[in-house]
């Protein structure tokens, strides 16, 4: 621990700027797959163990799309749009054989998809990891905030991902869809007794979930490397996020992502070495106090 | 061919069948099996994939050439997946069940001590291609009579590097430097050993902050803009492979590489491949280039694998030829199979190799290779990626090493 640099970070305009803006889009993107996470726990009372397979195939999707086309506003939507088709595939093939199944046959199911998409992804690309490169339009020298350094591809990240996070948000409050799915966590046989196609909308939750999750692997193409296996570290994360936040909560999931990036953005300065041990402290600090996590339902 | 099956033309396929049988089975019996085991699936399978590339190659050199003893040789090719435990079962299984009687370990350090051990009980020659952490054979407590070492030594190269980086230093006046290294035993215990040769070569040498990201970290934010924050001058890191390729890529979001001076020992041509935007002037180690040892054999082989395999090898790849080629030579000179004397046949065993700094490599009565070639140089975004490039003196890391040894209480 080394509380002194902590001290000097918190006082130090640069080191604010720097480490809040690492946080912000490490936050960000894990938000983007929490909240797919979170919303299919809450609709479906499912936790989708594959749900790192769909980050992982959203990224490799994207760099097959960027070298085809060079661009990556195309790139990423290919990411997003392939993820959330097979957001839907995944559900009718798969998922909606198993709903009321014991969870263990749940986990076994997810398990054997991401198994076989690890290896699929090994044919495809290959064992070796990838790298989508850079985009020319972002080749940018760094912005120098109050003597911080901000990325403007990170700030553009981050813009599009706090964009979907509202749009995300309106779509639930004030569409009809959005009230459908809401009323289908709370009561879903009310829901179907009232008209609902319940299978179309189940399918639709895991088509936003899948294509959030694609979204992120495909937006953090540029800077992450792309590896078999790669969907299984930012899942852990995207449970901690989704625990913390109160399963089923999209609000609780951003304030969650926020705040493990944030752990981490200055947790690596004063807790060299045991940020990860860190994360998991805050975790279990704030389920003592809400076992039900920021804003989950009570238990 | 058409028409029906007459009852003499099964007749006579059948005898035909009957009297070649045993032909072939003898044939089969008479294939010399070579056991190989790696990791050849997850995220760091390029080891054993560019490994296994490397030995096929060799397979189909060596029989071309009448095999090893008049027998055509076979690989039997086993994923480990760089588990210790799956490692010495493998081990034990392709010997005493696939019927291997050579053995190529090209597992990374956790697994071959597990391989090592497992050959105290069997008696095949065993050659570990891909492990380089020093203690494998350089304690002898550790140590196997049948097992040696075709690969970089951490101590080698820890010599190298520094004697490098210090007379680097000196000429750009750095002294302040940062550490960014995977967490876990070689991360750890080889960035300990370059900095103590460094600090040997340049007792000025302060290090301002350390990271330790754990490996295949998806998002190395947080410890590049702690990086930046503590202002080194320079930064020495042994990420490597996919976990390289997101540290430079993020780092140059960054602008990371103009703040700074950044030495890796780790830049390998598919590292290369995959960092679209190779920043220039990183002072990097030559783990495998077709330009070091600049040699119309070192530019061929290269080119060779590359057309056989269309991508470019790696350090594995080249470890794993040179190990055919010390089997090779010793079998010549043993005129035997048997684990003992292919031992006594490849101890202080020299031979003339693409590879070698002066175009030999030795097998040191120590089991481990020495005379292989190793430079440093700096980073061009282009092919050749790497320029200007010093070789090492291995007079002086023999020297340093000896000294290392003494240390260890390993001589």
């Amino acid at each position: 621990m080394d509380f002194n640099a902590l001290g000097a970070c918190f006082t130090t305009p640069a080191c604010v700027v720097t480490q809040a803006t690492s946080g912000l889009i490490v936050g960000m993107l894990l938000f983007l797959v929490a909240a797919g996470l979170t919303l299919i726990f809450g609709v479906l009372k499912i936790v989708n163990f594959a749900h790192g397979t769909f980050y992982m195939l959203g990224g490799y999707v994207a760099y097959s799309a960027y070298a085809a086309t060079d661009s990556y506003a195309l790139a990423v939507l290919a990411g997003a749009v392939a993820m959330a088709l097979f957001g839907v595939l995944f559900e009718r093939v798969l998922m909606s054989r198993v709903y009321g199944s014991n969870v263990l046959m749940q986990l076994l199911v997810c398990y054997a998809v991401v198994l076989i998409f690890d290896d699929i992804v090994k044919i495809v690309w290959g064992p070796e990891f990838r790298a989508m490169g850079m985009p020319a339009a972002f080749q940018v020298p760094p912005l120098f905030i109050a003597g911080g350094v901000v990325p403007p591809f990170y700030a553009v990240l981050i813009g599009i991902a706090a964009l979907i996070a509202i749009v995300l948000s309106l779509g639930l409050s004030r569409t009809r869809l959005g009230k459908t799915v809401r009323a289908a966590a709370v009561n879903p046989q009310m829901v179907s007794a009232l008209g609902v196609n319940t299978t179309v909308l189940f399918a639709i939750v895991f088509a936003i979930g899948g294509g959030l999750a694609g979204l992120a692997g495909a937006l953090a193409g540029p800077v992450r490397s792309l590896s078999p296996g790669m969907g299984f570290s930012i899942l852990i994360e995207g449970f901690i996020v989704t625990v913390i936040g109160g399963m089923g909560s999209i609000a609780g999931a951003m304030v969650a992502a926020l705040v493990i990036g944030l752990v981490r953005g200055f947790g690596t300065i004063g807790f060299p070495g045991f940020t990860d041990g860190l994360i998991y402290i805050v975790m279990i600090g704030i389920l003592v106090l809400r076992p039900q996590g920021l804003f989950g339902r009570p238990l | 061919m058409s028409g029906p099956v007459t009852r003499r033309t099964l007749l006579a396929g059948g005898t035909a069948t009957l009297v070649a049988a045993p032909w072939v089975a003898r044939a089969q019996a008479n294939t010399l099996r070579i056991g190989m085991q790696s990791i050849l699936s997850g995220p760091i399978a390029l080891l054993g994939t560019s490994s296994r590339n490397s030995l096929l190659i060799e397979q189909d050199r060596i029989n071309a050439a009448g095999g090893f003893l008049g027998r055509q040789i076979e690989f039997v090719f086993r994923d480990s997946k760089g588990q210790p435990q799956e490692a010495a079962r493998v081990a034990r299984e392709l010997v005493n069940t696939a019927g291997c009687e050579l053995l190529v370990d090209a597992e990374a350090s956790s697994a071959s001590f597990a391989v090592q051990e497992v050959m105290r009980d069997l008696n095949v020659a065993c050659i570990h291609t891909n492990s380089e952490t020093s203690s494998l054979t350089a304690d002898p407590k550790i140590r196997v009579p049948t097992a040696f070492r075709v690969a970089r030594q951490g101590v080698h190269d820890a010599v190298a590097g520094s004697l490098y980086l210090a007379d680097f230093a000196n000429a750009k006046k750095i002294n302040k430097w940062a550490t960014c290294s995977p967490d876990y035993a070689y991360g750890r215990d080889t960035t300990a050993q370059y900095l103590q040769f460094f600090k040997k070569f340049k007792p000025d040498v302060e290090v301002v902050t350390e990271a330790w990201p754990k490996l295949g970290q998806p998002d190395f934010t947080e410890v590049i803009t702690k990086l930046i924050q503590a202002k080194p001058q320079a930064l020495f890191t042994l990420l490597y492979a996919g976990d390289l390729s997101a540290f430079v890529n993020q780092g140059n979001v960054y602008a990371l590489f103009g703040q700074m001076t950044v030495a890796t020992p780790n830049v390998d041509y598919p590292v290369l491949a995959a960092i679209k935007n190779l920043p220039a002037g990183i002072q990097s180690a030559t783990r495998y280039l077709e330009t070091f040892p600049d040699t119309p054999a070192n530019k061929e082989w290269g080119q060779a694998y590359f057309k056989r395999w269309n991508e470019r090898p790696t350090n594995w790849s080249w470890q794993n030829s040179v190990a055919m080629h010390f089997y090779e030579a010793a079998i010549k000179k043993a005129n035997s199979l048997d684990g003992k004397v292919i031992a006594a046949a490849l101890t202080g065993l020299k031979i003339n190799s693409p590879f070698g700094a002066d175009g030999t490599i030795t097998m040191r009565d120590d089991h481990t290779t020495i005379g292989y070639a190793i430079g440093w140089g700096q980073t061009i975004p282009k092919d050749p990626f790497i320029t200007d490039i010093k070789p090492a003196d291995w007079g002086k890391i023999i020297e340093l090493e000896t000294e290392w040894k003494k240390q260890q209480n390993y001589s």
